[in-house]
């Protein structure tokens, strides 16, 4: 089924009345998820937007709680105002990584408020990619150009209109004031099925990543692949997958803020003790905890590798270190027999 | 709503003591302000806590009293960093942070009917003590058998604890030995370094379970001593530290490969630690 993009636009502006819509928006600089009130302002023509969406669930700096002394004493305020929002346009990669964060925010013994609030109050409407970025490689990681998993409405761009699917029962509660919905004609069947079949040009083999990386923790692969990288976190901060946080403080006289900021693996005081012992001080650790955790530490605990095959690392590296030519390292490497 | 994991519960900075000569360490007893809190924080020996500093921070300490000891608990914090220097200088009667209890603990159901050998150095005897008076406990002492506690430091004013080992010393139910590296005046107690003194006191390996804290050096050599004496891997435990900030395995640095030592630790067995890649 299908709907006019004029029809859909009406919606959409409807539900932003009720709803808080975070939608690609175009920005100086690139494509990113922003906080829109009206269709019109949603970028249609992109290949990928800068920074994945996570930052809708998982901001980059947020307040955990806040503070205020006086004297010996202190009273303490929790920061968690959630809004019913839609994340509009969510690519298969960021949806699929979404499902990927829900398993790391949440375990046997606990549940992230902060994210779960903003993740249970949210409606995902995801999108095919019409255009597959050279830097793609989803089709190599469980995921296509035009998979609807992680999604709850998914759409498919026709040009004046969209292919509406819906997957869940919160998309379809979100769906159920969209009458106008009409049939695919033949040619734009054929425009979807052209779609649902495109795959990435580049492609890895993680068929047997995991099992490998099980051996490798102490290959000489890992002595060289990281004498290029500059510890600066850019891979870290612009990957869907990627979640480590700090928490700090921000102070002003007797009051503050706990907050939580972004953090990553590639900072070398990321892991520094209040001894002065570190241990991932080297490059070298640091680069073998980013693969063995997407590849093989979060396999373990998880069930899954925690890469969607995005490409934003490989974009963002100032200095050209592509994930998937250390997937084919990894894949190449000759096992050290003791 | 939930709880929140992140939020502390508030206590109150009863006592700041300094606890050795170098002044390196406080032992900060804290009050529960309330039943309901206390009645929350149910822990056992081994576990670690949050502290929060406000205006500093938080930072994981293991927690230094046994689950015996109602009404507060402790922690004896070396000063190294912004929050420990904070609540080194921290006036008593301050109101504190804390979140927990955090990670697992000590094996104490698989330790019944078993001797145990402690053997701890210099400041990392926080949860070991926690252990001790847990088993010391009069409702826990028929559980477990022979107590030995092998406890060394650099020179006598470096030990945690005066008072209380000199109360071992004294209770037939705990055999302790305490040690210093060098000898000095008025130290009529054993000399030496902790692996030769656990090569020469440590009981039987037989029915008996070793826990192990430490500095890396002391740790690296006891070990081998250990398994002279016929000890097992799956029989010798300790506790490991590492960088943390939220303590419930979320926030990515205290992995050891797939392990998260705040959540799946910080208690490890020897055969546990085998299993994992060697970046501690």
């Amino acid at each position: 089924m299908k709907i006019s993009k004029e029809k859909f636009g009406q919606a959409f502006d409807a539900l932003a009345a009720d709803y808080q819509i975070i939608a690609p928006v175009s920005e100086a600089g690139g494509v990113n998820y922003l906080a829109v009130k009206s269709f019109s302002e949603v970028k249609q023509d992109y290949l990928n937007s800068k920074l994945p969406p996570k930052s809708f669930l998982f901001p980059q700096h947020e307040k955990l709680l806040t503070y205020k002394k006086e004297g010996k004493d202190v009273t303490v305020k929790t920061e968690l105002q959630v809004e019913k929002s839609v994340l509009f346009g969510i690519r298969p990669c960021d949806a699929k990584a979404m499902l990927l964060l829900d398993k790391v925010f949440k375990n046997d013994e606990y549940r992230d408020p902060y994210y779960y609030e903003r993740r249970d109050n949210s409606v995902v409407i995801g999108q095919a990619c019409n255009k597959i970025s050279p830097s793609c490689f989803c089709s190599s990681m469980g995921i296509s150009p035009a998979s609807s998993e992680g999604s709850d409405i998914f759409l498919i761009d026709l040009g004046d209109s969209y292919q509406v699917e819906v997957i869940t029962e919160k998309g379809k509660a979100l769906m159920a004031g969209l009458q106008e919905l009409s049939e695919l004609s033949a040619d734009e069947q054929a425009l979807v099925d052209t779609i649902k079949s495109a795959q990435t040009s580049s492609k890895v083999d993680v068929a047997t990543i995991t099992a490998k990386l099980d051996k490798m923790f102490d290959s000489p692969f890992w002595d060289s692949l990281h004498e290029k990288c500059l510890s600066c976190n850019a891979c870290t901060f612009s990957c869907p997958t990627c979640h480590c946080f700090d928490i700090s403080e921000e102070v002003h006289k007797n009051e503050g803020s706990r907050v939580r900021t972004w953090d990553g693996c590639m900072a070398p005081l990321f892991t520094l003790h209040g001894s002065g012992h570190n241990p991932r001080d080297k490059k070298k650790a640091r680069w073998r905890q980013r693969m063995m955790h997407k590849f093989n530490y979060f396999v373990h605990n998880n069930g899954d590798i925690a890469c969607v095959g995005c490409g934003r690392c490989i974009k963002s590296c100032p200095v050209n270190l592509d994930i998937r030519q250390v997937i084919d390292g990894v894949n190449n490497a000759e096992l050290v027999v003791d | 709503m939930e709880q929140n994991p992140y939020i502390p519960i508030t206590m109150k900075l009863v006592k700041n003591m300094c606890e050795t000569e170098d002044k390196l360490i406080n032992t900060f007893t804290l009050a529960f302000l309330n039943k309901e809190d206390e009645e929350n924080f149910k822990y056992m020996p081994g576990q670690f806590a949050e502290l929060s500093a406000y205006g500093q921070g938080e930072a994981p300490f293991g927690i230094a009293t046994s689950p015996t000891e109602p009404g507060i608990i402790k922690f004896s914090v070396a000063k190294v960093g912004c929050v420990s220097n904070a609540l080194h200088l921290m006036e008593e009667g301050t109101m504190v942070g804390v979140r927990g209890p955090m990670g697992n603990y000590y094996p104490m159901e698989e330790f019944k009917g078993k001797n145990i050998v402690i053997i701890g150095g210099g400041f990392a005897f926080t949860t070991l003590r926690s252990m001790a008076v847990y088993m010391l406990d009069e409702k826990h002492r028929a559980d477990y058998g022979d107590i030995t506690v092998i406890y060394g430091a650099r020179n006598p004013g470096l030990l945690l604890y005066k008072e209380e080992l000199a109360e071992w010393a004294e209770n037939p139910n705990i055999n302790l030995v305490t040690t210093i590296d060098k000898p000095c005046d008025g130290w009529c107690q054993r000399v030496g370094f902790i692996p030769t003194i656990t090569e020469q006191v440590a009981p039987s390996s037989v029915n008996t379970y070793a826990v192990v804290c430490g500095p890396p050096a002391m740790i690296k050599y006891t070990l081998p001593v250990l398994e002279k004496l016929g000890f097992p891997p799956e029989r010798i435990y300790t506790s490991l530290e590492m960088r943390m900030k939220c303590g419930l395995g979320i926030c990515g640095r205290c992995n050891i490969g797939p392990k998260y030592v705040c959540k799946d630790g910080p208690v490890f067995s020897m055969a546990q630690l085998k299993e994992l890649p060697n970046e501690y």
